[in-house]
């Protein structure tokens, strides 16, 4: 079996992000930039498959400017066994529904039997990819996944949902995206990352695949969150009790 | 010749790995290190095979070929976290691997590179009871064996970093049992740990760097083949542990700005949490001064480094400047995590917080590797004969 994991390129989850002056973006510039954790997550998943004899290949593939290379290599230390770049301009934001079109495209030329992407990407956090995937391809899936199975020609997937776990069995192929307490993803080590840099990298565009790719949203305006004010302390019990059901809490 | 050293793209990704290893795993399990005066077996583990051991050792042995600015940036990395943690493969990288490359057979290196690459843990001998750096008062003897093309070690050697833990040690032993002209009286032999006649004592209590340990070496009647001689020539000893040295203290040197840089870090944090007069002490200047200076120092010791690092990889002489990085990195360590008790306040004299542990895990750079006053001796020396040359 083959797995097909999408990675993405966003500002690594350790900095702070801050918004453009102009209020029409992020502001990326001299940013450090990470494979989303979600991701990150994903690519070990299918490693563990693999490495439990469940798989026997794993197809990176990442939709973003040619920087999105390192996170590819990234995915290639940690174990992946081969990339795909679909390349765009540098500026370009593709939004999820191109990026579903765009892997649609490449899971009809490869046919892996999973294709596990992370479950939203912390950049835009719209957590879309994965379903619209599904849809469009006509197979199962099974989000937010807390724990992957495979057996045979099925995957069970435990989705983390409100209030619990919920169990789905899918029958392969199938689209399956994780959360975050799934695994802890290893570190790329040193030879590995050696070893990484010979491992096969492809340069495809989105017109490869017949995608269109031009927005059809619009973003008017990117704007701090406003500051939270500070609360009030109490004196006491009896006081905070009173706030609660003047505030009809309890 | 110079040293290009590894691809810097696939570089650049390795220390990116390494920060995040640090961040996230190195620090948070610094309180155990600590407690259990140990680093835990699985991160051990995950240190061998982030390849660690093996940096400086040559690709084709298993390492990874970095050349000496990469190995101090690693360094400066690692020093970000609790001291043990480079401690435990720096005789790897640094002392051994570096006597091997100097001096050692290709039989020699065809055996122990890959092994110390691998993660076998390696010490360095030099150091006796009764003697330092000066090789005169060496005792440890080396005798031919009678039996045989083999040697008959005896001897002890004091303050052995990693003793503990080795798996083989590099020991400086006499062959001559005269004091020779250009220390020719030395020899240096590759010493398994597990020769019968090797034992080691009971790890020294220190001031700081909990978790790494040093110990003597004990040298009773050690018989070893003729192939234990590093390069197969007795005499060599001293001068290949001299080739070595400037290594050493570009890597005490990277580690100290790392703990400068961790000490900072730490300091703004706590000056900007800590309240006085209704206010976070961080927005009084004479706290801000001692961030200030700091900061300054730090900068200019990482500046010294690449430096430093810059001209080793390009076949330049070191010597001088990795004596003067070594004393003014260590010495303004020393300074800036002063200065963080000092932000700290009464906290940073509590065990509770870091600012002391700094205190103490820094006091060391000052002292080993070459103390600040003989290398300060040094760089008089070699800039006095240079000047005197220049006259002629």
């Amino acid at each position: 079996m083959k797995i097909l994991v999408p990675v993405k390129r966003v500002i690594d989850y350790n900095v702070k992000p801050r918004v453009k002056a102009d209020g029409s973006g992020v502001d990326l510039a001299n940013v450090k930039m990470s494979m989303n954790p979600f991701d990150e997550i994903a690519v070990e998943e299918a490693i563990r498959i693999r490495e439990a004899g469940k798989a026997e290949e794993i197809v990176v593939v990442s939709v973003g400017p040619t920087k999105a290379q390192e996170t590819l290599r990234t995915a290639l230390a940690m174990g992946a066994d081969r990339a795909i770049l679909v390349q765009v301009e540098d500026d370009v934001d593709v939004e999820p529904l191109a990026v579903a079109k765009i892997l649609k495209a490449i899971a009809e030329q490869e046919n892996p039997g999973i294709v596990m992407l992370g479950k939203q990407s912390i950049s835009d956090d719209s957590n879309q990819t994965g379903q619209m995937l599904a849809a469009l391809m006509g197979r199962p899936q099974g989000t937010f996944a807390n724990t992957v199975e495979v057996d045979g020609d099925s995957v069970t997937v435990k989705r983390e949902i409100d209030g619990g776990l919920e169990t789905v069995k899918l029958s392969l192929p199938a689209i399956v995206t994780t959360d975050l307490r799934l695994n802890e993803p290893r570190y790329a080590s040193l030879p590995n990352i050696m070893k990484a840099k010979q491992k096969p990298l492809e340069n495809k565009t989105p017109a490869d695949y017949g995608v269109d790719i031009a927005p059809r949203l619009k973003t008017l305006k990117v704007a701090e969150p406003p500051v939270r004010s500070a609360g009030i302390k109490v004196a006491d019990v009896d006081e905070l009790v009173a706030k609660i059901k003047a505030l009809g809490i309890a | 010749m110079a040293e290009s050293g590894m691809d810097p793209e696939i570089f650049d990704q390795f220390l990116d790995q390494l920060q995040r290893y640090v961040r996230e795993r190195l620090i948070p399990a610094e309180k155990e290190v600590i407690e259990h005066d140990r680093i835990p077996a699985a991160i051990l583990d995950e240190m061998r095979n982030m390849g660690l051991f093996g940096l400086s050792i040559p690709v084709e042995y298993g390492g990874a070929g970095l050349n000496m600015q990469q190995y101090a940036r690693v360094i400066h990395v690692m020093g970000y976290a609790a001291p043990a943690y480079r401690s435990i493969f720096s005789i790897n990288i640094g002392m051994f691997s570096s006597a091997l490359k100097n001096g050692g057979t290709e039989a020699q290196k065809a055996e122990w590179w890959p092994r110390v690459a691998a993660g076998e843990i390696a010490c360095f001998g030099l150091t006796e009871p009764g003697s330092g750096s000066d090789s005169a008062g060496l005792q440890t003897t080396a005798k031919p064996d009678p039996s045989g093309n083999g040697w008959i070690l005896n001897g002890t050697k004091r303050y052995i970093t990693n003793a503990p833990s080795a798996k083989v040690a590099l020991i400086m032993a006499r062959t001559n049992k005269d004091n020779l002209p250009k220390n020719t009286h030395v020899s240096a032999f590759i010493v398994p740990m597990d020769a019968p006649g090797v034992s080691t004592g009971t790890p020294d209590k220190k001031m700081g760097q909990s978790g790494a340990h040093i110990a003597d070496i004990m040298l009773d009647d050690v018989h070893l083949p003729g192939e234990a001689l590093l390069g197969g020539e007795t005499g060599k000893g001293f001068r290949f542990a001299m080739m070595s040295l400037d290594n050493g203290r570009i890597s005490v040197g990277a580690m100290a700005a790392g703990l400068a840089r961790r000490a900072l870090d730490s300091a703004i944090r706590y000056a900007n949490e800590r309240k006085a007069f209704g206010e976070p002490i961080a927005n009084f200047q004479l706290i801000q001064q001692m961030l200030a200076e700091s900061e300054m120092e730090i900068y200019a010791a990482e500046c010294m480094m690449d430096d430093v690092t810059a001209r080793a990889d390009r076949g330049e002489n070191v010597l001088r400047k990795a004596a003067a990085f070594k004393v003014f990195a260590s010495e303004m360590c020393g300074r800036v995590v002063d200065r963080v008790v000092q932000v700290y306040g009464g906290a940073g004299y509590l065990a509770e917080y870091d600012a002391e542990r700094f205190y103490r895990d820094a006091r060391i750079f000052r002292i080993y590797e070459g103390t600040t006053q003989i290398l300060l001796l040094q760089i008089a020396k070699h800039m006095l004969r240079e000047w005197k040359e220049e006259q002629r």
